[in-house]
């Protein structure tokens, strides 16, 4: 670096220290409410240091729901397991279509390429959210509301993954095609022992990508499912806030707020080094 | 860009490309022509038949001051969001740079609120401010200052932007971070070998560089401001108090799911798709100036 005063030095690492306390502190705070009473936290200000309830706050949440008051005895175990269902569903079948369909617009000549690929390509501009309503009838015209099915499909069809295998695809050597097709090499088995595993990084930043994505998803699961047993954590989590004075028992909601993000940010501080590249590639 | 050397035959990639253009027809194609079909239409009230009204709707929109409204908030919303989370985010990411060992440390500690969906930031912000028993609600009243964004439609908003604009700085820093460290260290050592201070080189050599990874962030970040933060919207205030929180995504919901207002709704929708459209255009136009840079 260019200058090495003692003194900014400092004042970095406390500019830096101030910006990482400002991100933790809320999450510390809903840290420390999901292992008190109730008592403790009716009774403002919350204490800063975490207290005893932590097994019982969690137990409650995962299995019996919360004890009392507003949106109380849902317990949130099955709605976790269909959130990793739905982001899993939604990772795997986004990344399985488009490395097929970058397959084929790369290493193929076939009719109507052009117009297929731009038909894919359209489909990047559109949240879910514009069409929410129109799609929301496809759906229910499917029999698909309350389903695996429902909460998955519609989310897969965006292009991101296609145009970033597509790009992948395109940086590979020629010559690794022309000795594939000298060996006697199919298509598919090019695909399958040649491309797939030259992919790996790739499909992995994604997977941190597309996992986030799909757990984190909220609109899509509220009005999809009416069914407690097809909720999403993250969805449920509205129905327990209490609207205006309503009685709730906070100590379970926040260990409700910290089960559901404890997975997707396990995801991105265990894979941090494809998370990074995926983010940094993938939005471009 | 096109590969020399290609496999032979049509039936295989028709096959390979079959799975995603059917999900696209179903889920994307369909439903979207569908909203600009419906915006077209109004049903009436009791859904038994629908009546064909041209623009009409796009008509009764422009001149329904609630919906002029939710494009005031929705461009006062974004821009504060967007302005708030950049701002923090490319100040971490400048001290982050300025250190030579460490950076990666702070790396992992800032970046990892991007994996929180926006309605879980919402329960934790809410729970803060909550007016009965949230801590900064409790200090603020300490201190004379009465907090209740359930009836206050500026508090309300303080909110929204404040949860909404959290969770994105560590998306902002991580992008300002790799474009700061792309920036060559010869530059700035030659600018400070003939005398310009931290301040002037970050003016006129750093925020010059950057430029471009700050267009590229302001879209990225308006479309985020646009839609994703539905989920903060609809834990924190749910639109209220009296629609002084209501962005247009969060209108197409409460519209036609809660009022079932679908011909309003469905024109909204086609507007939105019209505005999404063009930042995509814009963000475009941004890649093929890089690409041909």
């Amino acid at each position: 670096m260019v200058e090495k005063k003692k003194s900014g030095y400092w004042l970095t690492h406390l500019g830096l220290i101030l910006g990482v306390l400002f991100i933790f502190f809320p999450v510390w705070l809903t840290f420390v409410a999901s292992t008190v009473t109730q008592d403790a936290i009716i009774q403002p200000p919350l204490p800063m240091i975490p207290g005893a309830e932590f097994f019982e706050n969690y137990a409650n949440a995962l299995f019996r729901g919360a004890p009392e008051g507003y949106g109380a005895r849902v317990p949130v175990m099955q709605m976790m397991i269909n959130s990793a269902i739905m982001a899993v569903g939604i990772t795997v079948g986004k990344i399985v279509i488009s490395l097929l369909s970058a397959f084929a617009f790369v290493y193929f000549r076939f009719p109507f390429r052009n117009l297929c690929f731009w038909l894919i390509f359209i489909t990047l501009m559109l949240p879910v959210e514009v069409r929410i309503v129109p799609t929301y009838e496809v759906v229910a015209n499917l029999n698909l509301l309350n389903s695996y099915t429902g909460l998955i499909f519609p989310l897969i069809a965006s292009a991101t993954a296609t145009f970033l295998f597509r790009q992948f695809f395109m940086t590979i050597p020629d010559e690794m095609v022309e000795a594939a097709r000298m060996d006697g090499c199919s298509p598919m088995r090019f695909f399958i022992d040649i491309l797939v595993p030259i992919s790996k990084t790739n499909i992995a930043a994604l997977f941190v990508i597309l996992f986030i994505f799909g757990w984190n998803q909220y609109l899509w699961p509220l009005l999809m499912t009416t069914d407690p047993d097809m909720q999403t954590i993250v969805m449920a989590i509205d129905s327990m806030i209490p609207t205006g004075d309503d009685f709730a028992h906070w100590p379970t909601i926040m260990a409700t707020a910290m089960l559901a993000m404890v997975p997707p940010v396990i995801v991105v501080i265990s894979m941090q080094k494809f998370f990074v590249k995926g983010l940094l590639e993938s939005d471009k | 860009m096109e590969k020399r050397v290609f496999f032979k035959g049509w039936w295989l990639p028709a096959l390979l490309v079959a799975p995603q253009l059917l999900i696209s027809f179903v889920f994307f194609f369909y439903p979207s022509g569908q909203a600009i079909w419906n915006s077209l239409f109004l049903p009436d009230p009791f859904g038994l038949k629908t009546e064909f009204v041209g623009l009409d709707n796009f008509r009764f929109l422009l001149s329904d001051p609630y919906y002029l409204a939710s494009f005031k908030t929705t461009i006062i919303f974004s821009t504060a969001v967007s302005v708030s989370s950049m701002a923090l985010g490319l100040y971490l990411a400048a001290l982050a740079d300025r250190l030579i060992k460490g950076a990666g440390v702070y790396q992992t500690l800032l970046i990892w609120p991007y994996a929180i969906a926006p309605a879980i930031a919402g329960v934790l912000w809410l729970f803060m401010f909550n007016g009965n028993i949230g801590l900064a609600s409790y200090y603020l009243k300490a201190l004379g200052y009465e907090w209740n964004h359930t009836l206050k439609g500026d508090q309300a908003m303080f909110l929204v932007i404040l949860a909404s604009s959290w969770g994105r700085i560590s998306y902002n820093f991580l992008f300002f971070l790799a474009g700061l460290q792309a920036i060559p260290k010869s530059i700035i050592e030659a600018a400070a070998i003939d005398g310009a201070s931290f301040w002037k080189r970050f003016g006129t050599i750093v925020i010059p560089l950057l430029s471009p990874i700050t267009f590229f962030l302001l879209v990225v970040n308006i479309v985020y401001a646009f839609f994703d933060t539905f989920g903060v919207i609809h834990t924190i205030t749910s639109g209220g108090p009296e629609q002084s929180t209501t962005i247009l995504v969060y209108k197409v919901f409460s519209d036609g799911f809660v009022s079932q207002d679908l011909g309003s709704s469905a024109a909204q929708s086609v507007i939105l798709l019209v505005l999404v459209g063009i930042l995509t255009v814009i963000q475009f136009k941004y890649i093929e100036r890089k690409v041909h840079y």
